[in-house]
C-alpha cells in the first residue's frame, strides 16, 4: 500500500519535472533557434506558402518534376509505406506497371535507365527528396513542357542538390519541392 | 568512398568510441559520487520529499521487486484511463478520439514493458495530451525501470555477501535526472534546430505547387523523438516512426537517432565493468556483443545494397539498392545499419519498412530479437546476457569438473533452475504464438490479416510475436495488428517477456548475493578469458537460434531461396 502511494506521488512528480525541465525548455529552444518556430519548416513562392520543405507532395503535371510512389498518396496527416514483400507478385506488378508509365511519359529513356527508386514507393509516403539521377531522366520532359533549354533546367537541377552531412556522411538528393519552386521563380 | 558507407562507419565509431566515458560516468551516478550534474541534488531531495521516499533505506531483494512490480501495476491503470479518455482531455487541437479498450490495453502494456508496439498510427491514434503524458512519460520512467534493475543487480555482484541491493526508487530516480533527461535534451535540441518540430498548434493546411490541399501532421514532436531513441523504447511520434520526413529531416539526424539507439545499453556493459570492478569481463562481454552485432551489420548492409533481384530482372537501374520502403535522404545502407542497431536492443523504432527489406535482412532482425541479448535494452539487456553466463557456467563448470562459480559465489541448482526458465520462456512464447495465429490464418484465410502471401506472410507473424516477447516493438507493419485477436495475445507476450525475466533475475542476484564469498583459487573457472566467452556465445547460439531455426528456415530463408 505504501509503495502504491508513493507510485502515484512519483509518477505526478514525474509528470511536472518532465514539462518543466524538458518539455518547456525544448519548446523554448524551438522558439529561438528552429527554423520556423517549433512547426514544420515551409517553403515559399511570390510570398505564398506552397508546402512544407521536409514533406514531400504529388506532382502530375508535366511542367514539374515528379516525386516517388506514395503508398498513402503524399497524406501529410496519415504516412504509411506499402509494406509489400520482396517476393509479393502483386507488389511485382505494380512495379511493372509504373516502370511502363514512366516510360511513357519520358518516351525518350531507355528501359534499363529507368531508377529504380522512382518506380518503388518509399518508407513514409512523404519522401520529400529524388536521387540526382531521378531528376537527371526528368530534366529533358521538363524542358520541352516548359519550352526551356535542357540545359537551363540541368543548371537549376545542379543548383538544388544537396550534399551529404559535411560532404562525407550519407546520400546525394534533390529536394522536389524546392527544385519545381527553383524553376517556376526562373520562368516568373 | 561511398558516402552512405561512410556514415555508417562513422557511426560506429561514435558508438564504440563514446560508450566507454559514459559507462564509467554511469557506474559514478550509481555509485553516488561526484559528478558533474550533482547540480540534480536539491531536485532529487526535493522528490524525495514530496514522494515519501526515504534515500537511505536499503531493500532487500524481494521489497526491490515488490517496488518494481507495484509501480509497474500503477503505471497500468494510468495509462489505461488516459488513453480511453483523451477525447475528452486537453492538448488535443486535432479532436482525435479515445482508443478502444483492446487497443488501449494493448498501448498501456507494450509502453509501460518499454516495448512499444504500435498497434495505432500517432497522427490519428493519440492527442497531444497522451503523446506527453503517457507515450512519453513511460518512455522515461519505464527506462528508468529496467535501468534500476540492472543497478540493483550491479549492487548485489559489487557486494562480498550482503542482504539488500540498494533503494528502487533513487535507482530509477538517478536514472532520469542524472542520464535520461540531460541526454535527451541534448539530443532533442539538436532535432529541433534541424526542423524536427516541437511546437503545440494542430495540423497545417497547406495548397501544395499544384493547387492541392495538403495537411500536414505535427505537435511536440522532438520532445518524443530523442528519448525514444535514448530509452530503447522505440514508439514513433508519428505512423512511419523515423522513416517519417519531419520525425528525421536528414543525414545528420539519422546518424544522431541511429546512435541514440544503442549507445545507452552499450555504456550499459561498461558500466557494470566499473561498478562491480570487472573490467576485464566487461570488456569480453562486450566483445562478444559487439563481434554478433557487427556481424549482422556487415551481412544486412549488402543485402539491401545489393537490391532485390526481383526488380533487376525487370531491367531497370538498381544503383541505390532496394529501395521500397526506404527513404532518399536516408539510403539503404544506412537503413540496413538501423535495422541491424534497432533489434539487438530492444528499441523498435524503424527508418525504413522492415517488412519489405530483404528477406536475409528481415531474418537477422528476427534472430537478433529472438537471441535478445546483443547490447539489448537499457538494463535488461545485460540482465538477459547475464542468464546465460549463468547457464555457461554451469555447463562448462560441469564440463571440466570444477565447482560452477560466478564472481566468487556458488551456482546451484535454484539460481540454473530460474535462468533456464527464463531463458527457454523467450522461445515459448514466440513460437507458441506464432503456431497459434498460423493455425487461425490458415483455417480462415478470409480473415485478411496478411498482407504478403506465402512464406513472407509467416515472417510477418513470426516478426510480430518475436518483436512482442524481445519487447522490441518493430513489426513487418504489413500485419493488419489493431484486432482483438493481436492486441491481446501480443498482449500477454508483452506482458511475460518482460516481468518474467526481470523478476528472474533479480531474483538470482539476491540469491547470489546472500551466499558466501569464496575467494578465487586455482580451482575457480574464470570468466573473463577467451575461452568462456567463446563458451557463452555458443551457448547463446545453441540455446537461442536453434530453437528458432525451424521457424525461420519456413519463413525468411524460404523467402529467400525462392527469390
Amino acid at each position: 500500500m505504501k509503495n502504491l502511494w508513493i507510485s502515484l506521488k512519483f509518477t505526478l512528480v514525474m509528470c511536472m519535472v518532465l514539462t518543466i525541465g524538458y518539455v518547456l525548455i525544448l519548446r523554448l529552444v524551438a522558439a529561438v533557434a528552429s527554423p520556423n518556430d517549433g512547426e514544420a519548416p515551409v517553403v515559399e513562392l511570390n510570398g505564398k506558402v506552397v508546402g512544407a520543405a521536409n514533406v514531400g507532395q504529388r506532382f502530375t503535371s508535366s511542367i514539374y518534376f515528379w516525386g516517388r510512389p506514395s503508398a498513402v498518396d503524399y497524406n501529410g496527416g496519415g504516412s504509411g509505406g506499402s509494406n509489400k514483400g520482396t517476393n509479393n507478385p502483386e507488389y511485382l506488378a505494380d512495379v511493372e506497371a509504373r516502370i511502363d508509365t514512366f516510360l511513357k511519359a519520358h518516351p525518350y529513356l531507355e528501359r534499363k535507365e529507368v531508377p529504380a527508386e522512382m518506380v518503388t514507393a518509399s518508407g513514409s509516403g512523404l519522401d520529400p527528396d529524388i536521387s540526382p539521377r531521378g531528376a537527371e531522366v526528368q530534366i529533358r520532359r521538363v524542358a520541352e513542357a516548359r519550352g526551356m533549354t535542357e540545359d537551363q533546367v540541368r543548371e537549376i537541377v545542379e543548383n538544388t542538390i544537396q550534399k551529404p552531412w559535411m560532404g562525407l556522411f550519407g546520400t546525394y538528393r534533390v529536394n522536389v519541392l524546392k527544385l519545381n519552386v527553383a524553376l517556376d521563380e526562373a520562368q516568373k | 568512398m561511398n558516402t552512405e558507407i561512410l556514415g555508417v562507419i562513422l557511426q560506429w565509431v561514435a558508438l564504440v568510441a563514446l560508450s566507454y566515458p559514459l559507462g564509467r560516468y554511469i557506474a559514478k551516478v550509481y555509485k553516488g559520487e561526484r559528478t558533474w550534474l550533482d547540480f540534480m541534488t536539491p531536485v532529487e531531495q526535493w522528490i524525495y520529499k514530496v514522494c515519501g521516499i526515504h534515500p537511505e533505506e536499503e531493500m532487500n531483494w524481494k521489497q526491490f521487486l515488490k517496488a518494481l512490480l507495484t509501480v509497474n501495476v500503477f503505471w497500468f491503470v494510468w495509462g489505461m484511463v488516459l488513453l480511453v479518455c483523451q477525447g475528452w482531455l486537453p492538448l488535443n487541437p486535432d479532436g482525435n478520439g479515445g482508443q478502444s479498450p483492446d487497443l488501449a490495453f494493448n498501448t498501456t502494456i507494450s509502453f509501460m514493458v518499454n516495448c512499444n508496439l504500435q498497434h495505432y498510427s500517432g497522427e490519428s491514434g493519440l492527442t497531444y495530451f497522451t503523446q506527453l503524458f503517457v507515450i512519453m512519460l513511460f518512455q522515461f520512467v519505464t527506462a528508468a525501470c529496467g535501468m534500476a534493475a540492472l543497478a540493483g543487480i550491479m549492487k548485489a555482484l559489487a557486494a562480498k555477501t550482503t542482504k539488500t541491493i540498494g533503494n528502487f526508487w533513487v535507482f530509477m530516480i538517478k536514472s532520469v535526472t542524472r542520464i535520461l533527461m540531460p541526454l535527451s535534451l541534448l539530443v532533442g535540441i539538436l532535432l529541433v534546430i534541424n526542423g524536427t518540430p516541437m511546437s503545440f498548434d494542430g495540423k497545417q493546411s497547406i495548397e501544395t505547387l499544384e493547387g492541392n490541399e495538403q495537411v500536414i501532421s505535427q505537435g511536440p514532436t522532438a520532445a518524443i523523438v530523442s528519448i525514444k531513441q535514448l530509452g530503447t523504447n522505440g514508439g514513433g511520434y508519428f505512423g512511419t516512426n523515423s522513416s517519417h520526413p519531419l520525425e528525421n529531416p536528414n543525414a545528420f539526424t539519422n546518424i544522431l537517432e541511429c546512435w541514440s539507439i544503442l549507445i545507452l545499453p552499450m555504456a550499459m556493459v561498461w558500466a557494470v565493468g566499473f561498478y562491480i570492478r570487472r573490467r576485464k569481463l566487461a570488456a569480453w562481454i562486450y566483445g562478444v556483443m559487439l563481434f554478433a552485432f557487427t556481424v549482422g551489420v556487415c551481412v544486412s548492409i549488402p543485402q539491401e545494397m545489393g537490391g532485390n533481384p526481383r526488380i533487376d530482372d525487370m531491367g531497370i537501374a538498381q544503383d541505390l539498392g532496394s529501395m521500397e520502403g526506404k527513404e532518399i535522404r536516408i539510403g539503404s545502407g544506412a537503413s540496413a545499419m538501423w535495422g541491424m542497431v534497432t533489434t539487438v536492443t530492444s528499441n523498435g523504432s524503424v527508418n525504413s519498412m522492415h517488412d519489405s527489406q530483404t528477406p536475409l535482412s528481415g531474418m537477422l532482425q528476427m534472430l537478433n530479437m529472438q537471441i535478445n541479448c546483443w547490447f539489448g535494452g537499457v538494463g535488461v539487456g545485460w540482465m538477459n546476457y547475464f542468464a546465460f553466463l549463468i547457464i555457461a557456467v554451469f555447463i562448462s563448470g560441469l564440463m571440466v569438473g570444477r565447482t560452477p562459480e560466478f564472481l566468487g559465489k556458488k551456482v546451484e541448482a535454484r539460481e540454473m533452475k530460474i535462468a533456464t526458465l527464463v531463458v527457454l520462456m523467450h522461445p515459448l512464447l514466440i513460437l507458441v504464438g506464432t503456431g497459434i495465429s498460423a493455425a487461425v490464418a490458415a483455417i480462415h484465410p478470409e480473415i485478411g490479416w496478411l498482407n504478403n502471401p506465402s512464406f513472407h506472410g509467416l515472417s510477418e507473424m513470426l516478426y510480430e510475436y518475436t518483436s512482442a516477447a524481445a519487447n522490441n516493438g518493430s513489426g513487418f507493419e504489413g500485419l493488419s495488428d489493431n484486432t482483438p485477436f493481436w492486441n491481446i495475445s501480443t498482449g500477454i507476450a508483452l506482458i511475460m517477456g518482460r516481468y518474467f525475466p526481470i523478476v528472474g533475475q533479480v531474483a538470482i542476484a539476491g540469491l547470489l548475493a546472500s551466499k558466501k564469498y569464496v575467494p578465487e583459487s586455482a580451482g575457480t573457472l574464470k570468466t573473463d578469458t577467451f575461452t568462456f566467452s567463446l563458451m557463452t556465445f555458443v551457448v547463446v547460439i545453441i540455446v537461442a537460434a536453434l530453437s528458432f531455426f525451424p521457424a525461420l528456415a519456413l519463413g525468411p530463408i524460404a523467402d529467400y531461396l525462392s527469390l
